[in-house]
């Protein structure tokens, strides 16, 4: 069966000083109906900007969005207008923001922010977004819906408004829902809490997911794939549990280390020696070669292809004999 | 609301006092009397000045004169002009509406041409478009209204002959509105010119700022149009600043339109104004003195509620 989402070698451009220097580059991944795919890596790798290339939500002006294709559904939504892109946004995939605060609108009440979803695209009346706006409400777990639908933004709590954000992606029953670190902003009974809630409508609705993130513990819950990103390319990929039981790229495994585990009793946790490099500093071969222990000088130069081993994907010379070296998905 | 909006009325009590003080102050100092600008009869003796000087009260320290016109004040009574003889009351009625229909056609003039402008040029910054209406909010806002006020008349009114260079009504004895239009247009796009410089900025950086808000883009996301991204979103956002710049317009249009009024002959407050500090008539400048500060101070109150209502924070806290 044909993947949800398919994107073949995205590549997204940021106008700085003048000149267009690429943010990501050579990513091609896909999601599955039904799927959850994570995105992982630190900040700045690239993570955002993926997903919002797909739906062009990043600023004309400083963009440029350059792919060999984005399939949804079979269709190519990168060859789209902007006109028509409007119609995939919210109603095909629907997104998840970061911070809640400020993803709200300040000065309209949540339930008018959320009649909006339902009277874009669907042709109903304003009474009819209210009813289904409040059962939407209820549905993401929001105690005394009819109450909060008339309530400002800054007048809900933080776990609250981010169920206010997923019942706006969900208000149009997409079939895929980008989550850009839906609880990065939030504390950590309140993380559980909203990922409990993102899987609860997941299982309800089938609705594939891709979940952008730096936390590996909400990928390992979450996710059924992993993407790997560093510096704007993909570096590894494959299923979670294949990547955490035994990582290959040597900036996985740095990240794997790093996580803390109640098991071992440690004094410092793993680092990763060095800083990843700026946009306009990019070396020219591996990306990862200055921070890496088993750079050779071929990685300084050249830049590793994605090595395929069954459905696993690597971006490293160290696992160029194991499989044949293959751009494709 | 009601808390927000008695603590606003609150606040403008001190202002008020506060304004009157100064500008008695200020009108005492000035150098000559009243006695010296009114009554300049030569064959007056020193003691009929001197029983004028008691008459008007003019002989007791300035802070007895001061408190003994609040004291009619606080009583409704504005006073009578040293120079006419009438009330105040009744000069400043004469001449108020004139100077209420200059000031809030250009605020509403102003208003009509600077926000679109503004907002527009936020959405394609960098554009032809923008560049043409910075350079004119540039120029618009760096023109002193009484030079505009000269160009203008020599302009339209002697090269072009379009409209008439001052007064209200023409000399033929007809009053009608088209006519009352056609003389305030010049006063009021005199009036209107540096604001409206100023105002295009304004709402320029305003709309720029909430473009770049999150909240815009999760209304992208949801697939909401531009159009509807900036009707919606944008300008409710937007105008809580522009609105605070608004606000502050109302005392430079008071104050533009004393030098408006005199240029085009506008039989408004300015041009009382101007002649009452010419002869010291000391009533009449606190008369107008309390309008314009109420005017203020009311429209100050009037912005800080439409404040209130597009800020749900502002209401709410």
């Amino acid at each position: 069966m044909e993947p949800l989402l398919q994107v073949k070698n995205l590549k997204t451009c940021f106008k700085i000083n003048k000149k267009w220097v690429p943010a990501v580059e050579e990513v091609s991944f896909h999601v599955a109906q039904g799927e959850t795919l994570g995105i992982v890596g630190e900040s700045g790798c690239g993570k955002s900007v993926t997903s919002m290339s797909i739906l062009r939500l990043l600023p004309k002006a400083t963009t440029q969005i350059e792919a060999d294709s984005i399939l949804f559904q079979g269709k190519d939504i990168s060859r789209l207008t902007d006109r028509e892109i409007t119609e995939v946004r919210g109603k095909e995939i629907g997104m998840i923001f970061q911070d809640s605060m400020t993803s709200l609108n300040p000065v309209k009440t949540v339930g008018k922010q959320l009649d909006e979803a339902f009277l874009i695209h669907q042709m109903c009346s304003s009474q009819q977004a209210k009813e289904e706006s409040i059962g939407m409400l209820k549905k993401v777990g929001i105690p005394s819906p009819e109450k909060r639908y008339g309530e400002y933004p800054h007048q809900l709590s933080g776990g609250m408004r981010q169920r206010v954000m997923i019942a706006m992606a969900l208000a149009q029953s997409p079939s895929l829902i980008i989550a850009d670190e839906p609880t990065t902003a939030l504390d950590v009974t309140i993380q559980a809490q909203i990922m409990e809630l993102l899987k609860e409508m997941k299982e309800k609705t089938g609705v594939s997911i891709m979940l952008i993130t730096h936390d590996m513990g909400v990928v390992a819950d979450m996710a059924d794939k992993i993407m790997v990103m560093y510096a704007g390319m993909v570096i590894e990929y494959g299923t979670t549990r294949e990547i955490f039981k035994s990582p290959w790229h040597p900036y996985t495994q740095g990240l794997l280390a790093s996580i803390p585990r109640k098991d071992r009793d440690i004094d410092r946790l793993h680092t990763i020696e060095g800083t990843v490099p700026t946009l306009s500093t990019m070396p020219p071969g591996c990306r990862f070669c200055d921070r890496c222990e088993h750079a050779t000088d071929r990685c300084r130069k050249e830049r590793p292809k994605m090595y395929v081993h069954g459905d696993r994907r690597i971006g490293c010379f160290l696992y160029e004999e194991k499989g044949g070296g293959s751009d494709e998905n | 609301m009601l808390k927000y909006i008695g603590k606003r009325i609150l606040i403008a009590i001190p202002t008020f006092l506060g304004i009157t003080i100064l500008v008695y102050a200020l009108s005492s100092l000035a150098p000559g009397t009243p006695l010296e600008m009114i009554f300049n009869d030569p064959n007056a003796t020193a003691e009929q000045m001197e029983a004028m000087r008691h008459k008007l009260g003019l002989d007791r320290p300035v802070y007895i004169q001061y408190l003994n016109w609040l004291w009619q004040l606080v009583q409704g009574n504005l006073g009578t002009s040293y120079r006419t003889g009438h009330s105040v009351w009744a000069d400043i009625s004469e001449r108020i509406g004139p100077t209420l229909l200059l000031t809030f056609s250009s605020l509403a003039f102003s208003v009509i041409i600077a926000l679109p402008l503004g907002a527009m040029s936020a959405y394609k910054p960098y554009s032809a478009w923008d560049y043409i209406s910075s350079a004119v909010s540039f120029i618009g806002a760096a023109i002193p209204n009484f030079f505009a006020g000269l160009v203008f008349v020599y302009l339209f009114s002697v090269l072009i002959k379009a409209f008439p260079s001052g007064g209200m009504y023409d000399t033929s004895g007809t009053r009608s509105v088209p006519m009352l239009l056609h003389h305030l247009f010049l006063p009021m796009l005199v009036l209107s010119i540096q604001q409206i410089g100023s105002l295009i900025r304004q709402t320029r950086g305003a709309v720029l700022d909430v473009l770049q808000e999150d909240y815009v883009r999760t209304a992208r996301a949801k697939g909401a149009r531009e159009r509807v991204v900036m009707t919606a979103h944008v300008l409710q956002n937007a105008m809580i600043p522009v609105i605070t710049r608004i606000g502050m317009m109302i005392p430079f249009l008071v104050g533009g339109a004393v030098v408006t009024e005199q240029i085009f002959a506008w039989p408004g407050l300015g041009s009382l104004m101007v002649l009452s500090i010419n002869s010291r008539d000391y009533p009449v400048i606190m008369g107008i003195t309390v309008f314009i500060a109420a005017a203020v101070l009311i429209g100050n109150i009037i912005v800080d509620l439409i404040y209130g209502l597009l800020d749900p924070k502002i209401r709410y806290s």
